[in-house]
């Protein structure tokens, strides 16, 4: 048992200086996509007028929604084959850290098409339908684990949960186009093609990696809470066997 | 892989949670030989039988068997709907035996209940039924996990003579047991 | 010596199971007719009304009625124990887990699939569609009942986990029910109905290891 922590050690070291980090670096690439497209991009019909902005945070967020989901299947896929405790630690932080970028793309979403579309909700949108059931896997994927008695059983059902998944993504992520497709409804957001502006193009590209910096700062937050958690059950499990 | 040995099992070690039930546990069971699980509630008796039965994987060391093994546990594996009949020609059909499941039902007793439903059995009936089990076909390693439960005198002295012949016949037995073993025991381990 | 047969024994379990759970096939019939009848009383009894969204709200009751017996299927067997026998069986447990969940599809599922034109007539789906749409539903709840059995097996520790089941096992009908919905309008012709079944092979592929995994969780 205690080769299981020998790695957390290390990480723990080196997560002391590089979550800050990341969530530093992060924070910084974020402010100047944001700011960049706040007050400084050239308003544009484009996409709908001023409220197109919040493009730079809704187009992030759901390449971090979706990427997240992976990140989260590679890390359980890790540690069904390798065991590594730190695989599980990652997977069950970036659970909710994902269902939190997939919210915010919904949101953002949603602020952005009600006064260009009329609407708070768009259903033929693809991205926004991928999202959200990117949404309700993480949501799937955090009640199992919390359902499970153990937590070594929580983390067997998360990761075959979050494999099962992950398989599945791609097939559920054709056929929400092709639907999107049948319906042609207006997209909330056509701006994916190399076919935007330049103009445009930089500062999400830059607020992107920002926001994949950051979410890897906060998922070595959360996982640096999840072994202090885990040394303090095992500390307290001790006392009570009155070790 | 000591070829005089049905079970070989070393540095055998499980967590559950954060409480760690048992480690570098070495059991063996040789031929013949009855072994006897002893230990309080939630000392591991029955998790040292499931990883000896393949149903847990254990957290530290390795199992190694020389033959096929009957698993008898807590629950009886017989369904509401089953009756003591039913219960033995499935798993004669599951397992490819060509023992008469009425003939075994008449061994175990069940002669009378013997088309009762699973819900309306009594739980030594049912425990019987599930001791049945293990005389469809010839397997050397019994894990038997309390085994006496919900047995009256008959049905303890029946299981007794079971065990008893199935040892004599070559095979090992190991009980995980709260009372007294009503058989003689070649070993004991406690937890 | 008689030969193993375990998956057929496993399929027979099955279908004895419920079989005798009394109300057990009726239920998934009773949800999913009551549900349909339901529409009417909410959007109006307007034929073409109803017509355009017929199929869908077959879809969607089929969906639903495929997840309500699930959570069943694996619980009652880790609860009386036989799961735990069939897990220290020679055969691999895939196999058992696809023979359940085949059986429970015969028995609670193709019911459904019979019964859809029926329900489809009063739902003023028109003629045409009918047949595709029994094709069509025969394929998808093939896949729902697939999805649903992993889910199933994934929450078979959890006490009244029927909640947890649909929501582990929605998001993956998804592809199902848009290539299912897409194939009653475009027939036998198209790409939609070989997407359809391409689906449910996906299924057929996939679902049973992950459910026997979760299994081999559930007893451990």
């Amino acid at each position: 048992m205690i080769s299981a922590f020998a790695n957390p050690h290390k990480f723990m070291a080196l997560s002391k200086w590089l979550a800050p980090a990341c969530l530093g670096v992060g924070a910084l690439l974020i402010a100047y996509s944001v700011w960049q497209g706040l007050w400084v991009v050239p308003q544009d019909d484009y996409q709908g007028g001023d409220i197109m902005r919040a493009l730079f945070i809704h187009v992030p967020s759901a390449w971090l929604a979706m990427g997240s989901y992976l990140g989260l299947a590679l890390a359980s896929f890790v540690w069904f084959v390798w065991r590594h405790e730190l695989a599980d630690m990652a997977a069950k932080s970036i659970a909710p850290l994902g269902a939190g970028y997939t919210a915010m793309c919904l949101a953002t979403g949603s602020i952005w098409g009600k006064p260009t579309w009329g609407t708070w909700w768009l259903w033929d949108d693809a991205r926004m339908m991928s999202v959200l059931v990117m949404f309700f896997l993480f949501l799937g994927y955090m009640a199992l684990r919390a359902a499970m008695e153990t937590r070594q059983k929580a983390a067997r059902a998360g990761a075959i949960l979050a494999m099962v998944g992950a398989v599945n993504v791609p097939l559920i992520k054709f056929s929400v186009d092709i639907w999107a497709s049948i319906h042609q409804g207006p997209s909330v957001l056509r701006a994916d093609g190399p076919a935007m502006p330049a103009v445009y193009l930089t500062p999400l590209l830059i607020g992107a990696l920002g926001h994949m910096i950051f979410f890897a700062g906060l998922t070595m937050v959360l996982m640096r809470a999840e072994v202090w958690q885990r040394r303090s059950d095992v500390l307290i499990a001790r006392k009570l066997a009155g070790a | 892989m000591s070829s005089n040995a049905l079970i070989t099992a070393t540095g055998l070690g499980a967590i559950r949670g954060e409480r760690v039930l048992f480690s570098a546990l070495d059991v063996s069971l040789g031929f013949n030989e009855k072994l006897v699980l002893r230990g309080p509630n939630g000392s591991g008796k029955s998790t040292l039988l499931r990883i000896l039965a393949g149903l847990t994987r254990p957290d530290a060391g390795t199992v190694e068997t020389a033959g096929a093994h009957h698993w008898l546990g807590h629950r009886n594996g017989i369904k509401s709907h089953e009756t003591p009949r039913q219960h033995l020609r499935h798993w004669a059909r599951a397992w490819g035996s060509d023992a008469d499941p009425v003939a075994i039902a008449t061994q175990m007793g069940l002669e009378r209940p013997m088309d009762v439903a699973g819900r309306l059995l009594s739980a030594g009936q049912k425990r019987r039924t599930a001791i049945g089990r293990l005389l469809l076909t010839d397997r050397p390693i019994w894990l038997l996990d309390e085994p006496f439960t919900a047995l009256d005198s008959d049905g303890r002295a029946l299981l007794t003579r079971l065990i008893d012949d199935h040892c004599k016949a070559g095979g090992g037995v190991i009980a995980a047991l709260h009372g007294d073993a009503p058989f003689e025991a070649s070993r004991e381990v406690a937890l | 010596m008689s030969s193993p047969s375990p998956i057929r024994a496993a399929f027979r379990q099955a279908i004895g199971e419920a079989w005798a759970g009394g109300a057990g096939a009726l239920l998934p019939i009773g949800f999913f007719a009551g549900a349909a009848m339901l529409v009417p009383f909410t959007i109006g009894s307007e034929a073409a009304q109803l017509a355009a969204i017929g199929t869908g709200v077959l879809w969607v009751a089929l969906a639903l009625a495929s997840l309500v017996s699930m959570e069943r299927l694996f619980q009652a067997d880790l609860e009386d124990g036989t799961l735990q026998l069939w897990a220290q069986d020679e055969t691999p447990l895939f196999l058992i887990a696809s023979a359940k969940i085949l059986a429970h599809w015969l028995i609670s599922g193709l019911p459904l699939v019979v019964l859809t034109p029926v329900i489809g007539i009063t739902l003023q789906v028109p003629a045409g569609q009918l047949v595709p749409a029994m094709l069509a539903y025969g394929l998808g709840g093939l896949a729902f009942f697939l999805w649903g059995g992993v889910a199933g097996a994934l929450a078979a520790s959890v006490p009244r986990g029927g909640l947890l089941i649909a929501l582990l096992a929605l998001p993956l009908f998804i592809p199902t029910a848009i290539f299912g919905a897409l194939s009653v309008q475009t027939g036998l012709e198209g790409p939609n109905i070989l997407f359809l079944a391409a689906s449910t092979l996906f299924a057929l592929a996939v679902a049973p290891i992950g459910a026997s995994a979760a299994l081999r969780l559930a007893v451990d």
